[in-house]
């Protein structure tokens, strides 16, 4: 039995496959629509999700599948002071798989040594946060056609962004991948990603203040928020603020077939009349999401459709 | 009379563990979980070394097969561990670093499961045994040796 932790915890090789799997989804959405019959799938959301949780769960409902599931450590057990591990046996007897997310770093890795059924880490605090990942590099092969050969910028907070450091991890095993880190000097990519991934690999890699220096050289540009709290000061923040700032104006330095991405909630580090470019793909982001889960689940049920 | 000479006699079979560093025996017989064991223990702390100027010692009788002495790779490869048999040195065992270290160290991350998770081993995994570095199996924390070691 399988169960999904990390990104990396598919080989390349795997990864196409499921992509493939995903792409024919999408392409044939009738074709699965009865694949799950029967099946149920759990969603334990011990913190609040709107995203994850309801992408889950639509692609459960897409395979014919039902859902169940708490979306707060406060309507479930955990707040009497239940254990993970307690949690989830109890879950392995109700439903086929599960999805959790948990505030505390490792708490899906828990459940999986105790459960019967496969386990999705939805989510485990700033640790891992594998189906966004899988839905990044979904969405970037679909729309580009390729994940090598790539040019990306990472833009705004690389120091805490857990979704940029699964995304440069899971980038790293592609050919020819060039980053160009895009941030304030307080947000930085840490040091354990830059030398344990990026030097170790010898990926090049390039860091710049400004996002329009960036701009025209990139086949992708991956934005993050920018959050006010970060800051040491208040000056810096104002000062700096506007450099993440994604709108109409940066956009006409970037190259045609530049995609912009982002992980959403988006709160203002991208205006609302980028929305309309056509390079702008953080939507259909979301609808490769449904998809990549939705491989997942079959994935890791063992379930194949004809 | 000898001055300054303390013996201890031969044992006749388990280990002596030598060149460990002065001051640190106790750590290790808490390490080994020694004071469970129902058997014959002689530490030797500050005795007189030629290598390292002082060294502990310690002297386990007891079956060889009883105690894992694999964690001691972990705490420190420099030790010797001779393995006695009819008071005589049999062997002497290279230490390596362990894959995996069970509820020696403690995950220091706040926000690791283990904080809160009830009855969960403290794991550590080697993920890199070229520079010696152990994460927390669950919250991928790394474990700093080298504070461990001033401590």
């Amino acid at each position: 039995m399988r169960h999904l932790m990390s990104p990396l915890d598919f080989s390349v090789e795997e990864l196409d496959k499921l992509m493939d799997l995903a792409n024919d989804i999408e392409a044939n959405p009738k074709k699965y629509a009865h694949a799950c019959d029967g099946k149920k799938l759990a969603t334990l959301f011990y913190e609040p999700s709107t995203r994850t949780r309801l992408s889950h769960e639509a692609a459960m409902l897409n395979l014919g599948g039902s859902i169940m599931g708490f979306s707060s450590a406060a309507s479930s057990s955990a707040a009497k002071g239940e254990s993970v591990s307690d949690t989830i046996r109890m879950i392995s007897c109700y439903a086929d798989i599960c999805a959790i997310r948990h505030p505390k770093e490792g708490a899906p890795m828990v459940a999986c040594q105790h459960a019967t059924i496969p386990v999705i880490n939805a989510g485990d605090g700033g640790h891992q946060h594998p189906t966004q990942t899988l839905t990044d590099l979904l969405t970037i092969r679909s729309l580009k056609g390729r994940l090598n050969h790539l040019k990306i910028g990472l833009c705004g907070d690389l120091k805490f962004g857990r979704t940029v450091h699964s995304l440069i991890n899971a980038l790293a095993r592609y050919d020819d991948i060039e980053f160009v880190l895009i941030s304030p000097e307080e947000l930085r990519l840490p040091d354990y990603v830059r030398h344990d991934v990026l030097d170790k690999q010898n990926i090049p890699y390039t860091e710049v203040v400004r996002l329009e220096e960036a701009l025209p050289d990139l086949d992708l540009l991956y934005m993050t928020r920018v959050q006010k709290e970060r800051f040491f000061n208040e000056e810096d923040y104002v000062r700096m603020k506007d450099f993440y700032i994604l709108d109409k104006a940066k956009m006409e330095l970037a190259p045609p077939d530049m995609l912009v991405l982002h992980p959403l909630p988006r709160v203002n580090e991208i205006s609302v009349e980028v929305d309309e470019d056509p390079r702008a793909a953080y939507f259909k982001q979301v609808q490769y999401g449904v998809y990549i889960r939705m491989a997942l689940i079959l994935t890791l049920l063992d379930i194949h459709v004809d | 009379m000898v001055k300054n000479t303390l013996n201890i006699g031969k044992i006749s079979e388990g280990f002596v563990l030598d060149h460990i560093e002065a001051g640190k025996s106790m750590d290790i017989y808490k390490y080994l979980k020694l004071d469970k064991l129902d058997c014959c223990v002689a530490i030797i702390k500050n005795a007189k070394s030629n290598k390292m100027g002082k060294k502990d010692i310690i002297k386990i009788e007891c079956p060889i097969d009883i105690i894992d002495l694999d964690i001691l790779g972990f705490i420190d490869h420099n030790i010797t561990i001779n393995i006695i048999e009819n008071e005589e040195i049999v062997d002497k065992k290279a230490l390596t670093l362990p894959k995996e270290i069970k509820n020696v160290i403690k995950c220091k991350n706040p926000r690791c499961i283990t904080s809160i998770e009830q009855e969960l081993d403290h794991i550590f995994v080697l993920t890199d045994p070229e520079n010696e570095v152990y994460r927390c199996k669950y919250c991928e924390e790394k474990y700093d040796r080298q504070k461990r070691r001033k401590h």
